[in-house]
């Protein structure tokens, strides 16, 4: 067959989302654990625009659109929040950032 | 071994790379340049798909803004540089023999699907790229509600980050 | 030989991308003795002249002291980083010049369009992603140089990049609103044509304010005077290549050129017509106009050769004076005339938009950084998006009131 068949990437957007989720879980900087988030939600758009391709709709990458822009937006205000953090606890090791207040 | 396998697996394997480093660098500016390593070569394989608006939008949107938004914020904190990845011995020798299983498993299941099946039988026809007078016209008429409110989305972003960041005395 | 014609687009690229890149890398050299001479001599003085016969081997030299100096690296720099950053950003600004058409793809080679490497239907999103990427070069330079100045300057320079390319792709989109394409060749095509018989139909007419947000805004997007603080010398000691030394200094050197060449080449094409000649096509005695100007060219260094030069620089202009002269008789084929037509006009649209840079390079102070910063965000932001939304307007006013 000349054309790679869908199912491919759809088995190569789940081995990035469990990559994902095992940064998650095991990291400790809260701005690794945020670019994991990223790379979640990168392997869903992979699954999207895969399906979209498959069923011949745009839908899938009309989606895709949506979801990049609301990680845009989340990522700013996380990122602000961070650089909160840090100001007020002076580390990025979320085992340290463990009390609502001191 | 045609062409069109041969770059796919290039590019997935290199963004598998990508996901592996982004786990196993020490310092966060690998990880988060590893991230704009697989952000590249998932555009790669949307061009491959034939979204080739979306591939730009990719590139252009995340890898080129909101990495360069992570990538200002690590050089400007500058700080957890020293990681220890001491992980508990439960994690280790249970949870990644587990999670490789669950992973296995999850393809296996996958491959042998009734969808995976027919997709994988080409019930496609050859890849034509979707163009973006389509897309836009999808997006201008079908989904003009959630385009306006993304819109009202990133506003609040903006003053959401503004107000965030502001210093006290200001 | 069955492979050539078996895969003639594989083949006819490689050898594309072979002459291409071997075209820019020369004309990059070529650009620092042009701005050298360019700046010098509109401050009443002559630049290099020692070099070579009208100091044209200056690159050279340069080059050569490029690649003897001694090659340091500061310690504690991240040594991945350090070595990766020039490499990406001279990669990333010669990647640009595989979507550039540089004549009309009518002309083909096996079938193949012979003036451009990639025609694709988005090709002005890939040329926008591509400079969107080249911001990881300076900020990766200043941070892996473990020190505060280098550290300031990338900082600065990669938040000026990406503050000025938000009013770049607006600026661009009203050209995109009138042509209903994002692909290059088409674009030009519709940019034929004559307004009242004479004034060629560019993009620059309907949209003027367009092409000065634009032109603004890749200026501040280069890094190049007045928008240039984040590597002037007084102030930031070169800011982000300072701890760069050799041939890594010469690559951010050139990827700084590239970057022009890249806004330059986009500039034309969206608002200048591309490959396009001002003269109508019926007038095809205008076919051997750089022919005559090679020639013209020749008989100056003719007389440059036998009357004013002295010594090595003679036999130097000996040599150019016989490749012009060659150049000269070959421009003067028929195939050869026809197919030059296209790039002629494109390298003398980029060579006058060159020839306002180091303009702007000689005679304009700089900004200062939060100037600069407010000019971006406060001024050509909006600029930019009410051209956006007058062009739009104008677009479907027909439909608006009824008409349509």
């Amino acid at each position: 067959m000349n054309i790679v068949p869908v199912s491919y990437y759809l088995v190569l957007s789940a081995i990035l989302f469990g990559l994902g989720i095992v940064a998650f879980v095991f990291k400790r900087n809260i701005i690794t654990l945020f670019m994991a988030i990223e790379l979640m939600l990168n392997a869903v758009n992979l699954a999207f625009v895969a399906f979209a391709r498959a069923h011949n709709q745009l839908d899938g990458l009309v989606f895709v659109f949506f979801v990049i822009v609301v990680a845009a937006a989340e990522a700013a205000v996380g990122l602000a929040i961070v650089i909160t953090v840090y100001q007020n606890r002076q580390t990025l090791n979320i085992e340290r950032i463990n009390l609502l207040k001191f | 071994m045609s062409l069109p396998f041969i770059v796919f697996f290039v590019f997935a394997f290199i963004a598998v790379f990508g996901a592996l480093t982004l786990i196993l660098a020490k310092e966060p500016i690998h990880s988060a340049l590893a991230l704009v390593l697989v952000m590249i070569s998932l555009a790669v394989l949307y061009l491959m798909l034939g979204a080739e608006f979306i591939a730009a939008v990719q590139v252009i949107v995340y890898a080129g803004a909101i990495m360069v938004l992570f990538v200002f914020v690590i050089m400007l904190l500058n700080a957890g540089s020293e990681e220890r990845t001491d992980w508990s011995k439960i994690a280790k020798y249970a949870g990644m023999p587990l999670g490789i299983f669950l992973l296995l498993w999850f393809g296996h299941w996958m491959f042998r699907s009734t969808i995976g099946k027919e997709i994988a039988n080409g019930s496609l026809a050859t890849t034509t790229s979707v163009s973006t007078e389509e897309m836009s016209r999808m997006l201008f008429n079908q989904y003009m509600f959630p385009f306006e409110a993304t819109s009202i989305l990133i506003l609040i972003a903006i003053l959401g980050a503004l107000v965030l960041a502001k210093r006290d005395d200001q | 030989m069955d492979f050539i014609t078996n895969h003639p687009v594989l083949v006819v690229s490689l050898v594309k991308i072979a002459l291409l890149l071997f075209i820019v890398l020369t004309a990059l050299a070529y650009l620092t003795w042009f701005e050298r001479k360019l700046i010098a001599h509109i401050q009443s003085r002559w630049g290099p002249t020692e070099v070579g016969a009208h100091g044209l081997l200056q690159p050279l030299a340069d080059g050569v002291k490029f690649l003897f100096k001694e090659d340091l690296t500061p310690p504690g720099a991240d040594q991945f980083l350090y070595i990766l950053a020039p490499f990406l950003a001279l990669a990333l600004g010669l990647t640009t010049i595989a979507l550039i058409p540089f004549g009309p793809p009518s002309l083909t080679w096996m079938g193949v369009p012979i003036f451009v490497v990639s025609n694709t239907g988005i090709g002005l999103m890939f040329v926008f992603a591509i400079t969107s990427i080249g911001v990881y070069g300076v900020a990766l330079a200043g941070w892996s140089s473990n020190s505060k100045y280098p550290l300031m300057g990338g900082l600065r320079s990669s938040a000026q990049m990406i503050s000025y390319e938000v009013s770049l792709t607006l600026s661009v989109v009203g050209v995109v609103l009138l042509a209903n394409t994002l692909n290059f060749n088409t674009m030009i095509e519709g940019q034929r044509g004559y307004y009242l018989h004479f004034i060629p139909r560019w993009n620059i007419i309907p949209q003027i304010i367009g092409f000065l947000c634009y032109f603004t805004s890749a200026v501040a997007e280069t890094n190049r005077v007045p928008f240039d603080l984040p590597e002037a010398e007084t102030e930031l000691v070169a800011g982000f290549h300072t701890e760069y030394s050799s041939f890594k200094f010469a690559m951010f050197f050139m990827a700084e050129y590239a970057n022009m060449i890249t806004v330059s080449s986009l500039a034309t094409i969206l608002f200048l017509g591309g490959w396009l000649s001002p003269f109508p096509d019926s007038w095809t005695f205008m076919n051997y106009l750089p022919a005559v100007l090679l020639a013209l060219l020749a008989i100056y260094l003719i007389y440059d050769t036998f009357v004013l030069a002295r010594g090595i620089a003679k036999i130097q202009l000996i040599v150019i004076t016989f490749g012009a002269l060659a150049i000269t008789a070959g421009c003067f084929i028929p195939i050869v005339r026809d197919a030059i037509q296209g790039p002629f006009w494109f390298c003398v649209k980029i060579g006058a938009i060159m020839f306002f840079y180091v303009w702007m390079r000689a005679t304009l102070p700089r900004f200062r950084y939060d100037q600069l910063m407010a000019f971006g965000w406060k001024f050509l932001l909006p600029v930019s998006l009410a051209n956006l939304v007058v062009t739009a307007l104008i677009k479907v006013w027909p439909f608006l009131v009824g008409r349509g």
